[in-house]
C-alpha cells in the first residue's frame, strides 16, 4: 500500500511539471522569457535583499535645483531626479546606516539647462565636489570605505566625465573622488575611460505616460521596413561630417537616402511613435555619445533596435541578453545595411520580435512614476544587490587614504 | 546634446588657449605660446589662406590622397565624401577658431583616445564611408518585401481573427455596359480578402459567355447560375428580380451545405477590407451600416430644388443600418429617408432622377450560413426555414423577413457606428451598345487621323460617299456614349456642356435621317 503510494505522488508530480512546462509553451508563443548572463533576473524583486540609506543633503542640491527649472524632469537625464523620488519611499530604504548596504548622494548634477533645454556640465565637478565634502565631514561612512559603498547617479552625455565633448570629456577623466565609488550612467562604451569597472548602465528617460498615450491597436501591420528620424549631419557644430556620430548617421543618409525600404528623414512629425510601431527595424546610431533613447523607444513599440555604435555598452548588460534582441552593426559595415538586415531569416526576426513583447522587458526600459515592479529603478537595485555582498577590503584602516582631494582639473577645486 | 557654436567658442574663449588641431596629444592646451605652439599657428595661418584662395577646404582632398589608406576606414571600394560643394560655409568654418573643425592635415586620426590603448574607437574626424553604388537592390528590396509579408502574417495570426471562416459572396448580375466595370471592381475587393472565399453569381437571363470570362479572370471559387428572367427596366421589378437571385443563391448554399459566412455583395457597391475583417464576428444574423450615396442624375432645377430643401432640414447623414442605444443593444433601424425625393425617384433606369434605395438593403446584411441549412442543430428558434418562403407569393424585401423574431439580429461594425461599404447605384440605358466583352473587333477606322509625325500631314483620299457614313457611325457611337456618361454619377458640369453641346447637333442629325 505505501509503495502503490509513493507511485502516486511522483506520478502526480510528474503531471504537474508537465503541465507547467505546457503552460510556459502556450504563453511562450507570443513572449519568450529572457535569460541574460545573471540569468532571468528581469523579475527579481530587490526589497529584502539589499538596504540604502539617503543622505539629507540641504536643498540647494536637488530641490532648489530643480525649483529653479523644472525642465528637468522632462528631459532624457530625468533618471537621477526620479531615482531620488524613488529611494525617499522605497522599501528598500532604511532610516539606519548602520544596517545600509548602499549610501545614495541626492545631487541633481544634470540640471543646469541652457534656454534650449541641453545641461551644461561645467558647474557639475564642482557641485559633486562638494557634495561629497559635505557627506564626508557630516558623516563617518564616506571616509570609512572613500566611497566604494556609495553609489551615485550621473546620467549625463559622458557619464563622470561631466562634458558633452568627448574629446574633452576623455581628458578630464572621471572626476577623481569618484573612483572608488559605483556609478549608475546612461553611457557605455567597452575600453572607454567614461565607464568605469562596475558601473551599472541604465536607459535614459523616456516619458512613460507620453508613449503609452501613443499606442496604436497591435494589429496594424507592421509595414515600414526600417526607421529613422534624426539629424544625419549636425549642421550648427559639425557641417561637413565626419565628427558626428564618427561618420556613421552621414553614411546611413548617403548610401540609403533614395532606398525604397528605409524611411529615413530629419523631420519631427507627431506621429513619431505611431510610425515605430508600424516599422520591422528602428535605427540607433551614435550621436555625440553613443547612447540614444531611441533604444527605450524601440523597445517599448516592438520595433527591433538596429545598434550602430561599436563597443557600445547597452543597459543592464547582465540581465538583459541584447545580442538576442537588437541587431548589431559596425559602424564600417554601414554601406551594407540593407544586405545585413534582409538576410536576417524570418525565424530569427519573429523570435526578436517576441522577445520585444515580453512585458518584462518593456517595463525594465521605463521609469514610471509610481514605480512599478519589475521597472528600471528595481533593476537598478538588483543590479546594485548582485553586486553584494561587499568585499571586505573595501573598508580602509583608520588612517589609510586613497583619494587624493586635490587631483583633477583646478577649476574643479573651487568651492560651489 | 552637443552646443551650438556660439556656446564652443565661450568655452574656448573661457579655456584661454589657442586649441590645437584636435589636440588629442598636442599638449599645447593650457601651457604658454611654445614654439612648437607658435609653428602650429603659422601653419593654421597657411592653411587658412590656402582655402580662401582655392575656395574650397583642401584639407579633406590632402586627407583622403594622404591618409586614406591608414586610416581605419580606408578599404578597398569604399572612400569618404569629399564636399566640393557649399565652399562660402566651409571657407567660414576654417577661418574662424572653432575648435572642432580646424583642418587636420597634421593629425591622421590613428592616436587613440587619452591614454587607453586598447580601445578600437577613436575620436576624430572619420570618413563618411559610401559604397560605389549607393541604390536599392532589387534583390534586397524583394527579400525585404518577403520579411515584411511573414512578419505580417504572424501579426495577423496572432491578433487578427482566430478560425476564420469561408466567406460566401452572393452577387446578383447580368450583362449590361456596366456590368464590366461594377463586376471588375466587385472582383478586385474579393480577390483581396484573406480569408476563404465562395464566389456564387447569379445571372439574369442565362450565363453568358460574357460574365463567365471575367469571373474567370478572379481566380476565385466561383459559382456561376443562370436565372431564368431577364432583367426588367424599371427599378421596382429589377429589385425584385433580384431577390428572387438572391434567394436562388440561398437555396444552393442551402442544398450544397456550404459552410460559412453569407454576405450579399451587389457588383454595385463597394466594400472596404474591414468589412469582410467584421462580418467574420457574426453568430447568426448580423447587420452593419450601408452608406447610401443616392445622386441625381443631372443638376436639373428638379433636383437641385430638392437639395436645397435637404440642406435646410439638416437630414440626417444617409446611412443604413442598425441603430443602438448607449448599453449597445439593438433598438432600431436607421433607413434612408426618401421623403425629400417623394415623386422625383428614378422608375427606370436611364431617368434623369435619382435613383433611390429600397428601405433595407440586402447588402446591409450578413447570415451565418447554417441558418439556410435544413437541419442544423443548433438552428435558433426564429428563424424561418428557407423552404417555407418562395419569394414569389410573399415579397421578400430584406433578409429579415427570414427571422421570426427581427431583434435578434447582431449590430456589426462598433453597433453600426462604422459605415463598412457604400451603395451606389450607376447604370446606362438599358438599350446601350458596347463591344462584346470589351474587345474591339474589326478595329475602328481612323476618322481624325493625327497631326504629328510619323503620320502624314495630309489626310489619305478617301472617297466621299464613304467619309460620309463614316461620320454618321461616329455620331452615332457617340450619341450612345453621351446618354452614357450624363446617367454617370460625377456631375463634372464641363461634360454635362459638352453633352448638351453634342445634343442639339445630334438631334439635328438625327431629325435628318
Amino acid at each position: 500500500m505505501e509503495f502503490w503510494r509513493w507511485v502516486f505522488c511522483v506520478l502526480l508530480l510528474i503531471a504537474s511539471s508537465l503541465r507547467v512546462g505546457a503552460e510556459q509553451l502556450r504563453r511562450g508563443q507570443r513572449t519568450e522569457r529572457i535569460s541574460g548572463s545573471a540569468g532571468d533576473v528581469l523579475e527579481d524583486n530587490p526589497v529584502g535583499r539589499l538596504k540604502v540609506f539617503v543622505y539629507e543633503l540641504p536643498s540647494k542640491y536637488n530641490k532648489k535645483i530643480l525649483q529653479k527649472d523644472p525642465r528637468c524632469l522632462t528631459h532624457m537625464f530625468a533618471a537621477e531626479i526620479f531615482m531620488h523620488r524613488f529611494l525617499l519611499s522605497s522599501p528598500v530604504r532604511t532610516l539606519n546606516p548602520e544596517e545600509a548596504d548602499w549610501f545614495y548622494t541626492p545631487v541633481y548634477t544634470t540640471c543646469d539647462l541652457t534656454p534650449n533645454g541641453l545641461p551644461l556640465p561645467f558647474k557639475s565637478p564642482r557641485m559633486m565636489r562638494s557634495a561629497i565634502q559635505l557627506i564626508s565631514s557630516n558623516w563617518p561612512y564616506w571616509n570609512r570605505t572613500e566611497g566604494a559603498d556609495h553609489f551615485f547617479v550621473v546620467p549625463h552625455d559622458f557619464g563622470a566625465c561631466f562634458h558633452y565633448q568627448e574629446e574633452k570629456a576623455i581628458e578630464r577623466g572621471i572626476l577623481h573622488l569618484l573612483q572608488r565609488a559605483t556609478l549608475v550612467q546612461t553611457f557605455g562604451q567597452r575600453n572607454h575611460v567614461c565607464l568605469k569597472e562596475g558601473s551599472i548602465t541604465i536607459p535614459p528617460y523616456a516619458p512613460p505616460q507620453k508613449m503609452q498615450s501613443h499606442l496604436i491597436p497591435p494589429d496594424t501591420p507592421r509595414s515600414i521596413f526600417v526607421y529613422f528620424r534624426g539629424l544625419f549631419y549636425d549642421v550648427g557644430n559639425d557641417p561637413e561630417g565626419g565628427y558626428y556620430a564618427r561618420g556613421a548617421r552621414a553614411a546611413v543618409w548617403e548610401n540609403f537616402k533614395d532606398n525604397p525600404l528605409f524611411d529615413i528623414s530629419t523631420e519631427h512629425p507627431m506621429t513619431y511613435y505611431e510610425d515605430m510601431q508600424r516599422a520591422v527595424f528602428c535605427l540607433c546610431p551614435l550621436g555625440w555619445a553613443p547612447w540614444s533613447p531611441r533604444l527605450v523607444e524601440g523597445v517599448i513599440f516592438g520595433c527591433i533596435p538596429v545598434i550602430i555604435a561599436d563597443d557600445i555598452v547597452l543597459p543592464f548588460a547582465d540581465a538583459i541578453p541584447w545580442e538576442e534582441i537588437g541587431v548589431f552593426v559596425a559602424e564600417e559595415d554601414v554601406p551594407n545595411l540593407d544586405t545585413i538586415l534582409t538576410s536576417i531569416p524570418p525565424e530569427v526576426i519573429l523570435r526578436k520580435q517576441r522577445l520585444l513583447a515580453n512585458p518584462s522587458m518593456k517595463q525594465a526600459m521605463l521609469f514610471p512614476q509610481p514605480a512599478q515592479p519589475g521597472d528600471a529603478f528595481h533593476q537598478i537595485l538588483n543590479g546594485l544587490a548582485r553586486k553584494l555582498p561587499h568585499d571586505r577590503n573595501i573598508y580602509l584602516k583608520p588612517g589609510e587614504k586613497i583619494l587624493n582631494w586635490t587631483a583633477g582639473p583646478v577649476g574643479d577645486l573651487k568651492p560651489w | 546634446m552637443k552646443l551650438s557654436a556660439l556656446q564652443q567658442s565661450y568655452t574656448n574663449r573661457r579655456s584661454n588657449s589657442f586649441r590645437a588641431a584636435g589636440g588629442l596629444d598636442s599638449s599645447v592646451d593650457g601651457s604658454g605660446k611654445s614654439p612648437a605652439a607658435v609653428f602650429w599657428l603659422v601653419l593654421h595661418g597657411l592653411c587658412c589662406l590656402i582655402s580662401l584662395v582655392l575656395g574650397f577646404r583642401f584639407s579633406r582632398l590632402v586627407f583622403f590622397l594622404f591618409f586614406s589608406t591608414a586610416s581605419n576606414g580606408g578599404t578597398s571600394g569604399l572612400y569618404p565624401s569629399t564636399p566640393f560643394l557649399g565652399t562660402t560655409a566651409d571657407i567660414a568654418g576654417s577661418l574662424s577658431f572653432q575648435a572642432n573643425s580646424s583642418p587636420n592635415l597634421e593629425l591622421p586620426p590613428n592616436r587613440t583616445a587619452g591614454g587607453i590603448s586598447s580601445s578600437r574607437v577613436v575620436v576624430g574626424r572619420h570618413g563618411i564611408r559610401i559604397r560605389p553604388w549607393p541604390h536599392p537592390n532589387p534583390d534586397e528590396v524583394m527579400k525585404a518585401h518577403r520579411i515584411i509579408e511573414r512578419v505580417q502574417r504572424e501579426q495577423k495570426l496572432q491578433f487578427g481573427i482566430k478560425n476564420p471562416r469561408t466567406v460566401i459572396v452572393v452577387t446578383p448580375t447580368y450583362v449590361r455596359t456596366f456590368q464590366t466595370l461594377h463586376l471588375t471592381g466587385l472582383m478586385h475587393s474579393l480577390m483581396n480578402v484573406p480569408y476563404d472565399l465562395i464566389w456564387i453569381v447569379v445571372e439574369a437571363g442565362g450565363t453568358t459567355n460574357e460574365t463567365a470570362s471575367l469571373l474567370a479572370k478572379s481566380g476565385l471559387r466561383t459559382i456561376h447560375i443562370g436565372f431564368d428572367k431577364r432583367m426588367p427596366n424599371s427599378w421596382e421589378d429589377r429589385h425584385r428580380l433580384e431577390a428572387q437571385m438572391r434567394l436562388r443563391a440561398l437555396r444552393i448554399v442551402r442544398e450544397e451545405k456550404l459552410d460559412g459566412i453569407v454576405m450579399f455583395g451587389d457588383d454595385s457597391n463597394m466594400h472596404s477590407m474591414e468589412l469582410f475583417d467584421e462580418i467574420q464576428k457574426v453568430t447568426w444574423i448580423g447587420a452593419v451600416s450601408v452608406g447610401i450615396l443616392a445622386h441625381s442624375g443631372n443638376t436639373d432645377e428638379l433636383s437641385s430644388v430638392v437639395h436645397k430643401k435637404a440642406e435646410e432640414e439638416n437630414l440626417p447623414p444617409p446611412v443604413q443600418g442598425p441603430a443602438c442605444n448607449s448599453s449597445e443593444k439593438l433598438v432600431g433601424w436607421h433607413i434612408f429617408n426618401s421623403l425629400p425625393y417623394v415623386g422625383n425617384g428614378a422608375t427606370y433606369i436611364d431617368d434623369r432622377a435619382t435613383v433611390l434605395p429600397r428601405k433595407l438593403e440586402w447588402s446591409g446584411f450578413v447570415l451565418n450560413s447554417r441558418l439556410l441549412w435544413k437541419e442544423a442543430e443548433d438552428r435558433p428558434e426564429w428563424v424561418k426555414d428557407l423552404d417555407k418562403l418562395d419569394g414569389v407569393s410573399e415579397e421578400i424585401e430584406s433578409p429579415l423577413s427570414l427571422l421570426k423574431d427581427p431583434s435578434m439580429v447582431e449590430p456589426l461594425g462598433s453597433c453600426g457606428r462604422k459605415v463598412l461599404l457604400w451603395w451606389l447605384r450607376v447604370e446606362a440605358r438599358t438599350d446601350s451598345k458596347f463591344p462584346a466583352r470589351w474587345i474591339i473587333d474589326p478595329p475602328l477606322e481612323v476618322t481624325v487621323p493625327a497631326k504629328r509625325t510619323p503620320w502624314p500631314d495630309a489626310p489619305p483620299e478617301l472617297p466621299s460617299n464613304v467619309k460620309e457614313i463614316s461620320i454618321q457611325e461616329h455620331t452615332e457611337k457617340r450619341h450612345a456614349k453621351s446618354r452614357a456618361s450624363r446617367s454617370k454619377h460625377s456631375s463634372r458640369s464641363k461634360r454635362k456642356h459638352e453633352s448638351r453641346t453634342v445634343d442639339p447637333q445630334v438631334s439635328a442629325k438625327v431629325s435628318e435621317e
